[in-house]
């Protein structure tokens, strides 16, 4: 345990005396937080419209109106030409073409049926869907309103209709930054530990000064040990600064216990510099190390659930996420500071962390090699 | 007759088809310098790397303070001072970090690190450098300290890979005065080199050529045999017939 000691002073002398990484290790944080957090957004917000109006009656401005008032929709352009619309959707101008054909107006005051016809431009299919439902919404609500109108003199009872209350739990206030922070927290964390880590060793061997450690009678456990403490240290302190920042610039909850949060993320960090060094004692160069991290990193983060629920995956998708620490750390992450899920809720998850980190680690204490 | 400390016998090591010592056999004493001349590629640095345990002979038997080299590489680590050709301190720590360090994990106490260091500096003449970084310190000074960590646990053996590389010939001297009195408090040096007149202060020497050993024993029993006024006149006319033979 001395001796781990010893080699752990040494690790924390070296990272704080380099003027350079000494601030990254605070400066990184706090720029990707302030930055990612407001700009992911996955909210529909500003969909660019082109109106063709050829109807141009109080029925067609009303529901002009409508999708103006719900906040998705911007009109960018009102016109009459249909080649001028079409243009701007294919140059990416606007994002829908709503045509209002002539004689709208009039079909709906004779209650004949009536079309309009809505164009989207589905590149990006995910924003497509939801703009889609949310016209849907104003479109049927403009619906209900003219049955009313039509029939309200007759009936003068209420409408008999199923009506939806919806309570919205853990983020009420639908804040999506509040669900990305977690997120970006725990991909920011995996980043500072892997990448210090893993070229941390790997530098030693590129100028040699590992040779005089392989030489002593240091065990290969005491120096895989000295070689993740320092890093896990690191990573849990920018957590808790994230932590802390979330809260002052996006009033980020924390519902949940703090302590269950670092145990799960010492636990994911265990299993994410297992890995590191289980690499770089494979590695003889950072370029080596940094292309096999990279391909684990871009993996874990796109398949760990950040933008996307890992529920809805494939299967053969979920098989290979149950060997991905991320998800099981996003997803606790989300539940203790959204939800204030305890113990039992995230043991489960909790347990996979510790079979990865243990695995992991254990493969990298074999397979380093005291030899030049 | 001296105790053997280092038993070598017929030790073969092959990377491929490349056979970089072809049945090496010889023994070093306690309290002697041993050294092991030879050109570049002549195979020293891959004899010594087994003998302090960091690389695995292909066959033979290799004994290094009592323990062998092939089952029991760690138990020999802990028994030796290894210093390599390629300076391997860290330069971004001080001179009394990177002892300190060493100190610690050969599990030696913090009070004696402490103790060790002060004496060492003042014997040294190196207090003013105590908190400076290695890294901007002058070549010869960081090979003196590279072998003074090298033997800070007292080590039965050191071994010292062309520890005199690029320094200048003041520098060497000076080295060479720490190696005697290492060699002086019973430490063992073994010291590979292809200055020949360091072959000059050691008290036997081996010579080794592709591989193999093609001569061994004092330098002045050598120079006597083969006729030769320096061991330098001697490796020539020792080394440069079998470099013809390719």
């Amino acid at each position: 345990m001395r001796t781990v000691l010893y080699l752990i002073r040494k690790e924390f002398k070296q990272i704080f005396r380099d003027v350079f990484l000494g601030k990254a290790i605070i400066a990184i944080p706090i720029v990707q937080l302030l930055i990612f957090v407001p700009a992911v957004t996955l909210e529909i917000k500003r969909v660019n419209l082109c109106i063709i109006d050829r109807d141009m009656t109080s029925y067609s401005r009303g529901l002009l109106e409508g999708i103006q008032a719900s906040g998705v929709f911007r009109i960018k352009q009102l016109t009459l030409a249909e080649d001028e619309a079409y243009s701007l959707l294919n140059s990416n101008k606007s994002d829908m073409v709503i045509h209002i054909p002539l004689g709208f107006g009039k079909d709906i005051g004779r209650g004949n049926p009536v079309k309009i016809m809505v164009s989207v431009n589905a590149i990006n299919a995910m924003s497509a869907q939801l703009s889609w439902v949310y016209l849907n919404g104003i479109i049927s609500g403009m619906n209900m309103d003219i049955a009313l109108e039509n029939i309200g003199s007759l009936l003068p009872t209420n409408l008999k209709q199923v009506d939806v209350t919806h309570r919205i739990w853990y983020n009420e206030m639908l804040n999506y930054k509040h669900f990305m922070l977690p997120g970006i927290l725990t991909i920011l964390i995996t980043v500072i530990g892997m990448i210090l880590g893993g070229i941390n060793l790997v530098k030693e061997k590129e100028i040699g000064t590992i040779e005089q450690i392989n030489v002593t009678p240091i065990k290969k456990h005491q120096f895989i040990i000295a070689k993740m403490l320092p890093f896990l240290a690191i990573s849990l302190m920018d957590l808790a600064f994230g932590l802390v920042l979330g809260r002052i610039f996006f009033k980020m909850p924390f519902v949940g216990s703090i302590g269950l949060l670092f145990l799960s993320a010492t636990l994911f960090l265990i299993a994410i510099l297992g890995l590191t060094l289980l690499i770089s004692i494979y590695s003889h160069s950072q370029q080596q190390f940094l292309f096999v991290a990279f391909f684990f990193l871009i993996i874990f983060i796109l398949m760990g659930g950040i933008f996307t629920p890992t529920d809805s995956m494939p299967l053969w998708a979920k098989r290979i996420n149950l060997f991905n620490p991320m998800v099981y750390q996003m997803r606790i992450t989300r539940m203790v500071m959204l939800k204030g899920s305890g113990l039992i809720d995230i043991g489960k998850d909790l347990l996979a962390l510790l079979t990865i980190g243990i695995t992991l680690s254990v493969l990298a204490v074999r397979g380093y090699r005291k030899a030049v | 007759m001296r105790e053997v400390v280092i038993r070598v016998e017929n030790l073969v090591k092959r990377f491929g088809n490349f056979v970089a010592n072809d049945h090496l056999n010889f023994e070093v004493y306690e309290g002697e310098i041993f050294g092991f001349l030879g050109a570049n590629g002549a195979g020293k640095t891959t004899a010594l790397r087994i003998l302090s345990g960091l690389s695995s002979p292909t066959s033979g038997n290799v004994m290094v303070a009592g323990f062998d080299a092939k089952r029991q590489g760690e138990k020999i680590k802990r028994n030796i001072g290894y210093m390599c050709q390629r300076f391997s301190l860290y330069n971004d720590l001080t001179v009394r970090e990177n002892i300190t360090l060493y100190g610690g994990i050969y599990g030696m106490s913090s009070g004696l690190i402490k103790q060790r260091i002060d004496e060492l500096l003042r014997q040294l003449e190196f207090e003013e450098y105590a908190d400076r970084l290695i890294g901007g310190l002058p070549l010869g000074l960081k090979q003196k300290l590279a072998f003074s960590v090298a033997i800070f646990h007292e080590p039965k053996i050191v071994f010292l890979d062309e520890p005199t590389g690029g320094v200048d010939p003041i520098a060497r001297r000076q080295f060479w005065e720490e190696i005697y009195a290492a060699a002086a408090r019973g430490i063992t040096v073994f010291v590979t080199t292809h200055y020949m007149d360091e072959a000059e202060y050691c008290d036997r020497v081996c010579i080794m050529d592709q591989g193999r050993i093609v001569a061994i024993g004092t330098p002045t029993a050598l120079k006597q045999k083969y006729g030769a006024s320096s061991i330098e006149d001697l490796f020539v006319g020792i080394a440069r017939p079998n470099a013809q033979k390719e």
